[in-house]
């Protein structure tokens, strides 16, 4: 493991991020190929089983270091990382291992089998064995989530610089079901067998949020349609099944029976992008979000469920038809055939076409964006008419042009520490909207502040806490914050009765004194408008 | 009680003295001069002769009386004592003897020989009260030696691609332990001015130090091209770098052991140095003195003191405005 972790001080060491992708590819140049496919597995988010609790690791580092679990429990939120806490208070090392990565990894794997004596046995040994970066590693392995500030993009990037097979299609290959223990590094990299893996999605095309609606050129150039609030999914239909990908890369045919009947209809060789939606049949519309919510995460649907959340793919894009690869056609081309396809299915086939608005002029694209909100819509998608699908998030041909957040004044009452880059610092917060003269809260949120500002807001809780609750302070209510969010729902398990979706902080309003915050009365008037 | 908290600071009322007070007081004992244990504004001042010169140039022209390491005072019904704290150089650990009762007050400290601070003594006591800025079992240093070595390294390999190394440190105490240290054949090493100002007034109290320039708005940077650049932790996040160009950045800090705080620091490196006492050196510390009461005056307090506890001392916790090593604050380059 310790060119693994040789890898990882180096990626740790700069910020610089040429610098990180001439570390990876190195690695991807030299290391064992079983090496080399775990890395990649671990850099695009596939890890083995958890095969020890988390409650079991803190005891047992606890014990080995001589304190008591209290202490090692009051480092863990200060340290914001538990394989580091584990790894930082335990006693040095006393013995030494060359046992590579994937040797590794398999003891992680195993432990899920092992009794706990022995299990036990196996990570103290371990503990004992391994020098501090490679001890945070193995805890990392065993914790999963190895978070090392590099993206699939960038790992892929060096990939093909180690191999000089192009990035697109690398990407494509690194796609799907495959795991260490399914593939090897030539099979998966080296002879792609396209037939290998009949699940296999396209990587998705992202877009980035509207600069500058006057740099589009002329408005003929492009298309329009809404921004559905659902979840994004690829279709595929081959060898007679469908497969259901979520652009989390997650396959979740099973949680959405509707498309099993596809390959009824539908010929093998095609794959189509599009949203997930809650489908309202009577209407021909989206239900709103939550309907939709109800439905992800469960792996079994209740038939109730089914009937009254029923799922549809809104497509908007054909990436493969006839089997062939239609990526680098021109969206027209795309959609026009998409267009004949859906129109030829039956009523009760769980696809809808995209609708595409018309519009003349920017100023007419501007009008109906302004209506998304009552349409349920998050806002416009832009693609230009002559647009390739392209892999990945690119600017340029595709853009998402998002209403404007809904907004409201808040006022901080707790604060709590953040973990990770952000740990030590005070960066999760709660907020309240007056209530008659008491502070009701309604929500959380994290994000939208410089790290300047939290530096700033961490100094002051320190200085004004009221009270702690745990890791929890409550602080004097004087600060205001612009809360941003995307849309408010009505909820009886919240205290002040809405939930909102996205929160975050817009701005800190020094100008404003903590008795103009917005009130209960304001956020239930948001709701009767938009929830 | 031989000491006292109160708001304005630590407390004699048997000398009618106050130890490292934050609030202006008559009579103030000091244990070294980092800004938030020697302030503006008190009546007479006393502290170590090694001390006294940073001091002066702080806090500029104060009333100020020097003491020699162990050289006994006695102040009212107080015998007061200056030992080696070494935290930087100067530093002390107060002690003070009323009737057969001796009590401890250290300031800032740290166990290990920095080579350069005077190194830290203890001193036997009834109660003692102590800093907890890294009163955690997650903080254990490094030998200096092998920091010291990951500093040359990262410098020499740096000077090789062309580049500057810039370094963050604290404009007095660690910033000169590092001089003190580095290896000096490497390339030659420029300072920020609050370093600078610090290391003339060492350099004449008869500190050795290697030979630095000080940056000033017609320093050649070319000419010094791989250089060495002791920064201010502040200077690091200002325009002041942007002079040097092609550079790699590092902090020196006790916080740098930990991932988050340097991934949050946005530099290329962070070496894990500080002039404040691991939990290692803390727990010996104490255990060294063989007192009984343990007051814990600033760090991580509330957890220290019921491990202190736990450990059968009667321990609690003093509110005070130290600030330890922080490097979030506003005035970091002053601060330690």
């Amino acid at each position: 493991m310790k060119r693994f972790a040789d890898l990882f001080t180096a990626l740790d060491q700069t910020t610089k991020t040429n610098a990180k992708v001439a570390a990876l590819a190195a690695y991807f140049r030299d290391a064992p190929d079983s090496d080399r496919l775990w890395t990649i597995a671990l850099l695009s988010g596939r890890r083995p089983k958890r095969g020890v609790t988390t409650t079991l690791l803190r005891e047992w580092a606890a014990e080995v270091a001589d304190i008591p679990l209290w202490l090692f429990e009051e480092c863990y939120p200060i340290v914001g990382d538990l394989s580091e806490t584990i790894a930082l208070v335990l006693p040095p090392a006393t013995g030494s291992s060359d046992r590579t990565l994937t040797d590794w990894l398999e003891t992680v794997r195993d432990l899920g089998t092992l009794d706990m004596d022995t299990k036990k046995q196996t990570v103290l040994d371990a503990w004992a064995t391994l020098p501090p970066i490679e001890r945070f590693l193995f805890n990392k392995l065993i914790t999963g989530g190895l978070r090392i500030g590099v993206s699939q993009k960038l790992m892929t990037r060096a990939l093909a610089q180690a191999t000089e097979i192009e990035e697109a299609t690398l990407a494509h290959r690194l796609m799907g079901d495959w795991t260490p223990a399914t593939t090897t590094f030539h099979d998966l990299i080296e002879a792609h067998d396209p037939e290998a893996d009949a699940s296999k999605p396209y990587p998705f095309y992202l877009a980035y949020q509207l600069e500058d609606l006057d740099a589009l050129g002329p408005p003929a150039d492009w298309r329009a349609e809404r921004k559905w609030d659902g979840i994004r999914g690829q279709l595929i239909i081959r060898q007679r099944q469908p497969y259901l990908w979520s652009r989390g890369e997650e396959l979740i045919t099973d949680r959405f029976p509707e498309f099993a009947i596809a390959p009824d209809f539908i010929a093998d060789g095609t794959v189509f992008d599009g949203e997930l939606l809650a489908w309202d049949h009577a209407a021909d519309a989206p239900q709103n979000f939550n309907a939709l919510q109800k439905r992800i995460g469960r792996k079994t649907v209740p038939k109730k469920l089914l009937k009254d959340a029923p799922v549809i793919l809104y497509a908007y894009d054909l990436l493969e038809y006839g089997g062939e690869d239609l990526r680098t056609l021109p969206l027209d081309q795309r959609r026009a055939r998409l267009s004949t396809l859906i129109d030829a299915l039956p009523p009760d086939a769980p696809l809808r076409l995209s609708a595409q608005l018309p519009f003349q002029t920017w100023d007419d694209l501007a009008k109906i964006r302004a209506t998304s909100r009552d349409h349920a819509a998050e806002g416009l998608m832009l693609k230009r008419g002559d647009s390739p699908y392209l892999a990945g998030r690119k600017k340029g041909d595709w853009w998402k042009w998002k209403v404007d957040p809904l907004t409201i004044d808040a006022v901080m009452i707790y604060a709590q520490a953040g973990s990770g880059r952000r740990a030590g610092l005070y960066t999760d917060f709660t907020f309240a909207v007056w209530n008659g003269n008491e502070l009701t809260p309604f929500t959380k949120a994290y994000s939208g502040l410089t790290d300047a500002e939290f530096r700033k807001i961490t100094a002051w809780v320190k200085k004004n806490t009221l009270q702690r609750f745990g890791p929890v302070r409550q602080v004097t209510p004087e600060h205001v914050f612009e809360i941003a969010f995307e849309g408010i729902q009505a909820s009886p398990r919240h205290k002040s009765g809405v939930a909102l979706r996205f929160p975050r902080m817009l701005r800190w309003r020094h100008d404003k004194p903590v008795q103009e915050a917005n009130t209960l009365e304001d956020l239930k008037a948001m709701l009767e408008t938009y929830g | 009680m031989v000491l006292q908290f109160q708001p304005e600071g630590i407390y004699c009322p048997a000398g009618d003295f106050y130890i490292d007070p934050w609030r202006p007081v008559s009579r103030a004992l000091i244990t070294h001069g980092h800004s938030d244990h020697a302030r503006w504004g008190h009546g007479s001042y006393l502290a170590t002769g090694a001390a006294a010169p940073v001091m002066r140039l702080r806090l500029g022209d104060i009333s100020l009386d020097t003491v020699d390491y162990g050289e006994t005072r006695q102040i009212g019904d107080a015998r007061v004592s200056f030992h080696p704290a070494g935290h930087v150089p100067g530093s002390a650990q107060i002690r003070v003897e009323v009737d057969g009762e001796v009590w401890v007050a250290s300031g800032d400290y740290k166990t290990t020989d920095d080579g350069f601070s005077e190194p830290f003594e203890p001193v036997a006591c009834h109660a003692f009260i102590t800093e907890s800025t890294f009163g955690l079992p997650v903080f254990k240093w490094d030998a200096q030696d092998d920091v010291i070595a990951q500093i040359n390294a990262w410098w020499a390999g740096n000077k090789a691609a062309g580049r500057f190394s810039i370094l963050g440190a604290y404009a007095l105490g660690k910033a000169q332990r590092i001089l003190a240290n580095v290896d000096t054949s490497i390339g030659p090493i420029l300072t920020h001015g609050a370093i600078e100002n610090t290391n003339e007034v060492l350099r004449a109290q008869g500190l050795s130090l290697s030979d630095t320039i000080r940056v000033t708005p017609d320093t050649d940077t070319k000419a010094n091209a791989g250089a060495l650049v002791l920064a201010t932790p502040s200077g690091m996040n200002s325009t002041w770098v942007r002079r040097f160009g092609q550079a790699s950045t590092a902090f020196a800090s006790g916080w740098m052991s930990m991932r988050g705080h340097r991934r949050r620091r946005s530099a290329d490196r962070g070496f894990v140095m500080s002039d404040h006492a691991d939990w290692d050196g803390l727990n010996a510390a104490i255990k060294a003195t063989g007192a009984e009461r343990v007051f814990v005056t600033h760090g991580y307090t509330s957890q220290f003191a019921r491990w202190l506890n736990d450990q059968g001392y009667d321990a609690g916790v003093v509110e005070t405005e130290y600030e330890g090593e922080s490097l979030d604050a506003a005035d970091a380059e002053v601060v330690e």
